[in-house]
């Protein structure tokens, strides 16, 4: 995936557990509902299913998903659609002598034609650093 | 906030745009032609470009003569920052969560 077609926030954290045991986690539903959300998510690729959050003022709190990716004990990923803005999601689980190495890469979204412009030479993430920068300076 | 952002995505999501954008924040004020210059593309299609980035209150124009100059309103960005730091801060709560749930766990 390159970096200058998507926007993508990534965490990342070492998890004291074996990759079986996160997967699990990340695909038993009454598991997911205990970290993530309530859902009716099922491991199968193109399956759909939602995430519920708690409904605010202004959003249902429905995270409409469809599943992407199923290896299991190594990568889970799905479309996340919520509030007009498709974005995937992707959890990757690698093996560590403590345990599991957890990453989610939620990608903002994706667009879908290609670079056609000389000057489109950033990427998303230094788009929004040099930003940040600029805006830190305006103040 | 969820329909600003949706539409900053929108708006953004198109590199072309993007560039133009990133240009006038980089190197200020510039006119269609100026911008079109560098461009690739045609300059109808810098203007239409121009006129999204407006309509998303990402750029300002001010009439000179027969001239029309374009700026970035960096203000309009706000929202798109927002979501970066609203996703991680999102997803390290979730993880906390996680770890919470696995130490719980059967082996």
């Amino acid at each position: 995936m390159s970096e200058g077609e998507t926007l993508s926030v990534i965490v990342e954290r070492e998890m004291p557990f074996p990759p079986d045991r996160v997967w699990r986690a990340l695909t038993q539903p009454h598991l997911i509902e205990e970290w993530l959300m309530k859902n009716d998510f099922v491991p199968v690729e193109g399956h759909r299913f939602t995430l519920r959050a708690e409904p605010q003022p202004n959003w249902t709190g429905v995270i409409d998903c469809e599943v992407v990716t199923v290896e299991p004990n190594k990568v889970l990923s799905y479309k996340w659609g919520a509030l007009g803005v498709d974005s995937v999601v992707t959890l990757t689980l690698t093996p560590t002598p403590a345990g599991t190495h957890l990453r989610v890469e939620h990608a903002g979204f994706r667009p879908d034609r290609p670079q056609n412009y000389q000057g489109a030479r950033y990427g998303w993430r230094k788009f929004l650093a040099s930003l940040e920068q600029v805006l830190a300076r305006t103040d | 906030m969820p329909t600003s952002q949706d539409m900053l995505f929108r708006t953004l999501a198109d590199p072309t745009r993007r560039a133009i954008f990133e240009r006038l924040c980089r190197e200020g004020e510039k006119t269609v032609g100026a911008l079109t210059a560098r461009a690739g593309v045609s300059q109808p299609a810098v203007s239409k470009h121009l006129g999204v980035l407006k309509e998303a209150g990402l750029v300002r124009d001010r009439h000179e003569g027969r001239q029309t100059h374009y700026s970035a309103q960096l203000g309009a960005l706000a929202p798109l920052i927002d979501w970066t730091s609203q996703m991680t801060s999102f997803w390290q709560n979730r993880f906390d969560q996680l770890e919470d749930l696995l130490k719980r766990m059967d082996q």
